[in-house]
């Protein structure tokens, strides 16, 4: 069985890298396969993993009496959830405000005051704490704390577009525009390194393993 | 010459990386690696942990990201288990329960780890920041269960764990957004220490909370499962793959090099 599975990756696997010869019937065949499939394994694990647990069973047994007849009370999320399919009728299209404005409010809620916390004041300590020990520090780590400073202003500089970007707001924005050019490289840079170790992984696998069943 | 350059064909290009990928594979190589302070902090701050403590590792990837989260998994629990730490597995990405699943059994048989003793996998459960929160306040309220449906009251690693106060570290191994996410909630408003280990791909959004100290650790990609590696000397697929990596990447350099000199050499000509 493990020796068919083998098969089918390496066959798959080389119809899907034949896409950079040419498009062809074989890419076509293993994209729609994989498409398919994932979708259909995604739909089975939430069956499995979120609406049998958390929908079907706690009513289940409600029913049957096996737990508390508050189980029910499970209905309530469950129907606000399906107001979201009166979306496909013109008529009650109105009814998708409710979940959506509880989703919202709710999300709200627990996200914006953690989120300002993680993403805006962390980041402006962060920037500005070595300042506050720079006794200490060398003189390396000074000149990467005023970078850094200078970067987000610059950077920041860049996406204010309440003044006209004209005489030093545009020489500040231009620089602004290297820091983002910069960062934009590294994740670039980053990219084509996850993308390598794909490739590398699947060329360890025909090597390795399909070839090994074939020597 | 430098015209030619310009319109070469791309599949000479994809030729190109074929070999370079491939040739190293048939003759193994190895390249000196240093090892990152990030990785480094990682690796000091679970050596440092007390036999019995617990680490929490999430395995927040799919079967299209697994190459680099995987290895670093493998490097992180041999450790663990080298220590004596015990892992709790769980997971906020439904595809990831069976890939969670093998590789906590295969470094597990290696070491003689115990299931339920010195590891356990809770597996999947849905809401992503609810099930963050969930487990800061308490545990058991989110799991009941692990992925076998054994009730957690039945496993004698989890008894004195409730939440958060007895985890000693969270490792977020991800190809996505919750690392994010575990910052968010996990650190932010529980302090829970959180380490992580990413795809390339999103390496360059994690170095922000380096900084912060939001994060106490990072392993980056490949790079950081062959550092890893290197550091509880046990070299795997880590190691194997960054050799061959760095090989492309002094390709792509190469062609990046050669590409933007034929541009401007072309368009000096045209002035």
């Amino acid at each position: 069985m493990e020796f068919l599975g083998i098969w089918i990756a390496a066959f798959l696997t080389l119809c899907i890298y034949s896409f950079l010869y040419r498009d062809n019937p074989f890419y076509r065949f293993a994209e729609h396969l994989l498409v398919g499939m994932s979708v259909g394994y995604i739909i089975i694990l939430t069956i499995y993993f979120g609406l049998i647990p958390y929908a079907w069973d706690p009513i289940q047994k409600a029913v049957t009496g096996e737990a508390s007849r508050w189980g029910f009370l499970t209905l309530i999320p469950i129907c606000i959830g399906l107001l979201f399919f009166t979306r496909l009728s013109t008529r009650h299209a109105w009814l998708i405000r409710y979940p959506i404005a509880i989703l919202m409010g709710v999300t709200s809620g627990i996200m914006i005051p953690n989120a300002l916390q993680t993403d805006i004041f962390a980041q402006v300590q962060g920037t500005l704490n070595p300042f506050s020990v720079i006794g200490t520090l060398s003189s390396f780590e000074i000149f990467g704390a005023i970078l850094i400073v200078i970067g987000v202003i610059c950077t920041l500089t860049y996406f204010f577009f309440s003044v006209e970007h004209r005489g030093p707001i545009a020489g500040i924005s231009k620089v602004g525009i290297t820091f983002l050019m910069i960062g934009f490289g590294s994740a670039f840079g980053n990219t084509v390194m996850g993308r390598v170790a794909l490739l590398i992984q699947r060329v360890d696998f025909l090597i390795n393993d399909w070839i090994g069943t074939i020597f | 010459m430098f015209e030619k350059l310009m319109n070469i064909d791309r599949r000479i290009v994809f030729t190109l990386v074929a070999l370079v990928v491939i040739i190293p594979m048939l003759a193994p190589f190895s390249i000196p690696l240093t090892v990152a302070e990030p990785t480094q902090n990682l690796y000091d701050y679970i050596d440092a942990l007390p036999p019995g403590s617990t680490i929490m590792i999430s395995f927040d990837y799919g079967p299209s990201s697994f190459v680099e989260p995987e290895p670093m998994a493998e490097a992180v629990m041999k450790h663990c288990f080298d220590k004596e730490v015990n892992v709790i597995g769980i997971t906020l990405e439904i595809q990831a329960v069976p890939l969670a699943d093998k590789v906590m059994q295969r470094v597990a048989v290696e070491k003689g780890a115990v299931y339920g003793e010195d590891y356990v996998l809770l597996g999947y459960r849905p809401g992503d920041t609810f099930v963050i929160l969930g487990m800061g306040a308490e545990i058991a309220s989110v799991f009941d269960s692990d992925y076998l449906e054994k009730p957690i009251t039945e496993i004698p690693m989890l008894q004195n764990i409730t939440n958060y106060d007895q985890i000693s570290l969270l490792l977020v191994l991800a190809a996505g957004s919750t690392v994010e996410d575990w910052i968010t909630y996990g650190h932010t408003k529980f302090d829970l220490q959180i380490a992580a280990g990413v795809t390339g791909v999103i390496v360059s959004q994690m170095y922000p909370y380096l900084q912060t100290k939001q994060l106490i650790g990072l392993m980056p990609g490949f790079r950081g499962a062959a550092e890893y590696e290197k550091l509880i000397d046990a070299f795997g697929s880590g190691t194997k793959g960054i050799n061959t990596a760095s090989l492309v990447h002094l390709l792509v350099i190469g062609l990046v090099v050669i590409g933007n000199i034929a541009f401007f050499v072309q368009r000096r000509r045209e002035e």
